[in-house]
């Protein structure tokens, strides 16, 4: 199994964790991720909030490179995996797209790479008792909240993931894992991430706020996040929430790669757990051996 | 809900740009307020999305452009995920804030434009996004270095930031598609 590797612009900064976990994960399975030479940002929010044939061309930049390894695209992050499957989308659907984009790249583009998140691989590809198989930990006893934020799962026409209401990929994942997986309301909400770095940032605390809320209100004793941007939003904005509200939740948010690196006998280090801001003891204290 | 246009204070529809702009066929909508009621935002802005088509059906001009929803919307996608008749509301959002741009309609608080232009630039320059030299450009522009500087130093702790910017070998392309693009600048 080898694809190649989109690790986009989070990577290199506040999802250092999502990347290395998910390599160390994919080396243990043995799957192989060849990073994308020379690949650049998909141009997130700001693009299509910009400009269609920019918001279009930027993803379909990196299409090209994969197409030119001959492999299929694996991408950690639900945003960029969402502008990379809506610039598909747009130029097998919109004919004066595909010519605006293959002006813009220099050359044609036929939206034909195929991408898939790394949840889609391991379920899809390798598949779940494969995976059973490898797991020499399991964490029997824990309660986990799969949250999947809005992009991964929407629109569904363009991505194409799982169904759109009330995905199950995650939750099937943990259940590998011998954790209790929950059923919550707040599963595909959105925590506002693309208003974050605004100073609309109020807003973004009270959707933060809501999503751990309900997570707590249904027992969980962490999230699992299949973003950077959900991460390191639901993360990080526990201390404006506790500032605003007085609501302290310390709700581990832990990247799905993490929770499956640890019940492969991953070390902490190798999975990046200590970059966590609220600190996932919990979790890592309840990893038992497989019976 | 009423929806209350008053006369002469409408100017020219703007109506058919956004159709124009967006490729959304908006005489499709017809007031279910599926959208609305799944918006993420609509508990914190004026208008929810349905009344934004509805206002448009009706012949809105330009003061739609200083409707709060357009900056308040976070691009959840809830709306077109929803909608029965498959409106793209995303995009029609997109068009509306392009326009407010444009047409220089009031930036409420919250300067989503400076941020995007501020994102957008830095991925001209290196190719890929760089968090602190977005972050100087756009806090010099709104002024607002208090806003989480109180959680810097934990963000720098953690390694949640580049020092460095990473440098794209594909810049070239990257400078070419933004050249192409008429609204990137
Ligand atoms: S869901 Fe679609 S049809 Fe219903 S009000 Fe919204 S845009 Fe109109
Ligand atoms: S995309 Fe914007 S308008 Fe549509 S549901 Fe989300 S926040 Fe509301």
């Amino acid at each position: 199994m080898k694809y190649a590797y989109y690790p986009g612009c989070s990577s290199e900064s506040s999802a250092r964790d999502q990347h290395s976990s998910s390599m160390a994960v994919a080396k243990a399975l043995g799957i192989e991720f060849v990073e994308i030479e020379g690949w650049t940002c998909c141009g997130a929010t700001p693009g299509h909030q910009t400009d269609r044939v920019l918001a279009a061309s930027l993803p379909a930049a990196n299409l090209v490179l994969a197409q030119d390894m001959g492999l299929d695209i694996v991408v950690n992050c639900a945003a960029c995996y969402s502008r990379l499957k809506m610039a598909n989308y747009e130029v097998l659907n919109q004919p004066d797209m595909r010519e605006k984009v293959g002006d813009a790249l220099g050359s044609d583009y036929d939206g034909s790479v195929k991408v898939r998140h790394l949840v889609e691989i391991l379920l899809e590809d390798y598949g779940l008792e494969n995976l059973k198989t490898r797991l020499s930990h399991s964490l029997d006893g824990i309660k986990i909240a799969s949250y999947y934020g809005c992009l991964l799962v929407r629109p569904h026409e363009v991505t194409n993931f799982d169904d759109p209401e009330n995905p199950t990929s995650m939750d099937n994942l943990i259940s590998a894992m011998g954790a209790e997986s929950l059923d919550w309301p707040s599963k595909t909400d959105c925590c506002g991430n693309s208003l974050s770095l605004t100073t609309k940032s109020d807003l973004v605390v009270s959707l933060s706020d809501s999503i751990i809320g309900m997570a707590q209100a249904a027992g969980a004793d962490c999230i699992a996040v299949a973003c950077p941007l959900c991460q390191v939003n639901l993360d990080l904005r526990q201390i404006d929430i506790k500032k605003q509200t007085g609501r302290q939740y310390n709700m581990p948010i832990l990247y799905i790669t993490q929770l499956i690196g640890l019940c492969l006998g991953l070390s902490t280090e190798a999975l990046g757990l200590n970059k966590l801001v609220i600190a996932p003891s919990n979790i890592i204290n309840a990893v038992k051996t497989a019976a | 809900m009423t929806i209350r246009i008053k006369k002469g204070q409408t100017g020219k529809s703007i109506l058919n740009t956004v159709i124009e702009m967006s490729g959304v066929d908006l005489s499709l909508c017809y007031q279910c307020k599926k959208c609305s009621c799944g918006c993420t935002v609509s508990n914190h802005a004026k208008s929810p999305p349905s009344e934004i088509i509805r206002r448009l059906q009706l012949g809105a001009g330009n003061e739609l452009l200083d409707n709060d929803l357009i900056w308040s919307c976070v691009s959840c996608e809830t709306c077109y995920a929803r909608c029965p008749m498959g409106i793209d509301m995303v995009s029609v959002m997109d068009a509306l804030r392009r326009m407010a741009i444009e047409r220089k309609a009031a930036i409420p608080e919250g300067n989503v434009p400076l941020f995007n232009s501020a994102f957008l630039k830095t991925v001209k320059f290196f190719g890929r996004t760089y968090d602190l030299g977005l972050m100087a450009i756009y806090k010099i522009g709104t002024s607002s270095y208090v806003q989480d500087a109180d959680k810097l130093p934990l963000i720098f702790m953690k390694k949640k930031i580049a020092i460095l910017p990473s440098w794209s070998a594909n810049r070239k392309t990257v400078k070419r598609i933004f050249k192409k693009a008429s609204h990137g600048k």
